[in-house]
């Protein structure tokens, strides 16, 4: 964090996510927000509300349901001078973008001789739990993070998201932040001033001695809920914030300390962030490790609708526990 | 006479009954589920076809078993128009075993492929590229089957929508695109996702891939029929694709939940003057093609059967969650 702190204030994720984006609004004329229902509906989850009546139709813009343009005229505008802050509704739509993301966001600076600043943000979110099936239930942040040049953030805390979302929006490289439906009505406490979290910074956010868990968005509260619960076993949660780039050190230097660690995210386990955060821990770690790395996440299969089926798939408290009594 | 020629003189009587039973069953079915929503039995996504059931019902009545279809997260009315069973889909629904899915898909990724219905689907545009793929395949396979493919007025803003047609047409594929204009993309009008100079014909999107262009209304079952018909027919016979833009209006929410604050006053209202719901019986009636006291026993016979496949569904068992795993790949075959 940037700044000493002030008072803080009570607040859901969406509110902070509705706050912060008018914040920066408000002192940079340059960005500016587009996507589908942006304008009206205040966005996807309805969290962009009020946005369009303070900043007019020209800062507020629906656009046609055309991703590869909502994504690509953003980064063209990035690379002439503005700020966008992109909404993509669900992750899964990300697809649809795919050759912008992949082979002009992601790409243009370097290709072009590291000549030109990006200042592009591109807000989506990770649905898991909602019974919405494989296109809308995802978690899409390994993929994006599997991109070099791409910086993908995943929000998870009223807090964190204050600080990421800014630090995205003040950023001049493409920065991909994913937010959780899950957490949008999570509620905490958020510094009531200015600040950043620096982008590839990650938190203990709860300090212990015994298991490392490292968690995000809807994980990381699973985590504080399941950390509770084994009460005997003192646990410290790690949440890396940042996914790529990953700040290994934060997570090598836990994992060091308890020497057992749980790692668990809504990504699928093969390939996904499970992957890269135990790599992680076994390559700065490996000396003081007592058990291999538990990893927990979505066993290889698209999200499916039922609920007995979606139940079974997802990751959840109960797994975290398990997880840390086996190690504990 | 061809078949299209025979629709354009006269409708038989019985098919004409068949269609009103078919949009019946469809506003039932959407109604009953919509109720079921509310009271938190159905999980997920509910977007409801009310107010549209002409269009998928003109449409499928002039397909053949044979023919294929992709639709969109508003599927209900083409599954069931396509003559999907109602108690498999209620189950669908519901998240059951007994689904079309194994409640692997619920109500947004419907599909029986068997009976040509390539799914419901998520993505806006989604389906498009399918459905022509169906009719490559046809074409490839030396067969005169037709794919259709239904898509709202939203989805011609997709690339997938042109890079399909622009691909249809130069290989002249029996595709059909059926533009489901219900004035709103989500809560966004027309006007702001369209440039003026396409709203008063959409199918101008069609214009330089050169593939024949219909714009009908779309509260009309008949007119949808006859020209559904016509561009069956041509595509049968290696005529190419046609864009059918079909002009209605969607009378709930985008999904439920919806607070339709972007509706103007009135307009819905205005709309629900054209519901093929009231308009199609009372044609029937007035030109004596089925008395009235028949049309309340088929309503009556359609809330039964609605109310046995919402049973159905009910009484279905949820999935093992060890079923999450199946399905996922081929079984069998070389090289696996
Ligand atoms: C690629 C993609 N972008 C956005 C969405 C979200 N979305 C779902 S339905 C919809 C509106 C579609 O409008 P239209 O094609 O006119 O169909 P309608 O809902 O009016 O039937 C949108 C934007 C989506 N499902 N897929
Ligand atoms: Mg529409």
């Amino acid at each position: 964090m940037s700044t000493a702190t002030s008072g803080t204030e009570e607040m859901a994720v969406r509110d902070v996510i509705n706050q912060a984006l008018g914040e920066e609004m408000e002192r940079d004329e340059r960005v500016y927000i587009q996507g589908i229902d942006v304008n009206g509906r205040g966005g996807t989850s309805n969290i962009l509300k009020g946005l369009d009546e303070r900043f007019g139709d020209e800062r507020v813009r629906n656009t046609p349901i055309s991703e590869v343009s909502i994504v690509g005229s953003a980064l063209g505008a990035a690379a002439t001078g503005m700020r966008p802050v992109v909404e993509i509704m669900y992750c899964g739509f990300l697809g649809v973008a795919g050759d912008q993301l992949l082979n002009q966001v992601a790409k243009m600076r370097y290709m072009f001789g590291g000549k030109l600043d990006l200042p592009l943000t591109i807000r989506t979110k990770n649905v898991m739990g909602a019974n919405a099936a494989a296109q809308h239930s995802q978690a899409l942040h390994h993929w994006l993070a599997a991109i070099p040049g791409l910086k993908v953030v995943c929000t998870s805390t009223p807090a964190d998201t204050k600080g990421l979302l800014k630090a995205a929006v003040r950023s001049n490289d493409p920065v991909m932040v994913f937010e959780h439906g899950g957490v949008y009505n999570r509620k905490g406490e958020v510094p009531t001033e200015d600040y950043v979290y620096e982008i590839g910074e990650a938190a203990v956010e709860r300090p212990g001695e015994d298991v490392t868990v490292v968690a995000t968005q809807n994980q990381l509260w699973n985590a504080f809920e399941a950390a509770d619960r084994v009460d005997d076993v003192s646990v410290e949660v790690v949440s890396p914030r940042t996914i790529s780039p990953l700040d290994t050190e934060t997570i090598a230097e836990s994992a060091r300390k308890t020497g057992r660690c749980v790692v668990v995210d809504d990504t699928p386990l093969s390939y996904g962030t499970q992957s890269q955060f135990a790599t992680t821990i076994y390559e700065n770690a490996f000396f003081d490790l007592d058990f291999p790395v538990q990893r927990i996440g979505v066993n290889d299969v698209p999200t499916p609708f039922s609920p007995s089926l979606e139940d079974e798939v997802i990751p959840d408290t109960d797994d975290i526990a398990d997880a840390i009594r086996k190690l504990a | 006479m061809s078949p299209a020629d025979e629709a354009k003189r006269e409708i038989p009587a019985d098919e004409r009954i068949e269609m009103l039973r078919t949009m019946r069953r469809i506003r039932e079915f959407e109604s009953v589920v919509q109720n079921k929503f509310a009271d938190a039995e159905i999980p997920g996504f509910l977007h409801l076809y009310i107010g549209q059931e002409a269009i998928a019902t003109g449409v499928c009545h002039a397909l053949e078993e044979k023919d294929y279809l992709t639709s969109t997260h508003r599927g209900h009315g083409h599954c069931i128009a396509r003559g999907l069973d109602t108690d498999r889909m209620a189950a669908e629904l519901y998240g059951k075993e007994t689904g079309y899915c194994n409640g692997k898909g619920g109500s947004m990724h419907i599909a029986d492929v068997e009976a040509g219905m390539l799914g419901a689907n998520g993505i806006v545009a989604g389906g498009i590229p399918i459905a022509t793929g169906a009719a490559l395949s046809a074409k490839m396979r030396d067969t005169d089957e037709v794919a259709v493919s239904f898509f709202g007025d939203g989805a011609l803003s997709e690339g997938a929508f042109h890079e399909s047609f622009n691909q249809a047409a130069i290989w002249e594929l029996p595709l059909i695109g059926v533009i489901e204009n219900n004035q709103y993309g989500e809560m966004t009008g027309l006007d702001e996702q369209h440039p003026p100079s396409t709203l008063d014909d959409l199918t101008i999107y069609g214009e330089p891939y050169g593939v024949h262009r219909e714009r009908i209304d779309g509260m009309d079952v008949e007119e949808v029929y006859r020209t559904a018909m016509e561009a069956v027919e041509r595509a049968r016979n290696g005529g190419g694709p046609t864009l059918i833009e079909c002009v209605a209006y969607r009378f709930e929410g985008h999904h439920e939940g919806d607070s339709q604050f972007y509706r103007p006053e009135g307009e819905l209202d205005e709309w629900k003057q054209r519901d093929p719901l009231l308009t199609y019986p009372e044609k029937l009636v007035d030109e004596g093609v089925i008395t009235e006291a028949e049309y309340v026993d088929m309503e009556e016979g359609i809330e039964t059967e609605i109310q046995e496949a919402i049973e159905f569904a009910r009484e279905s068992p949820l999935p093992d969650p060890e079923q999450a795993y199946e399905g996922l790949y081929a079984e069998g075959g070389e090289g696996a």
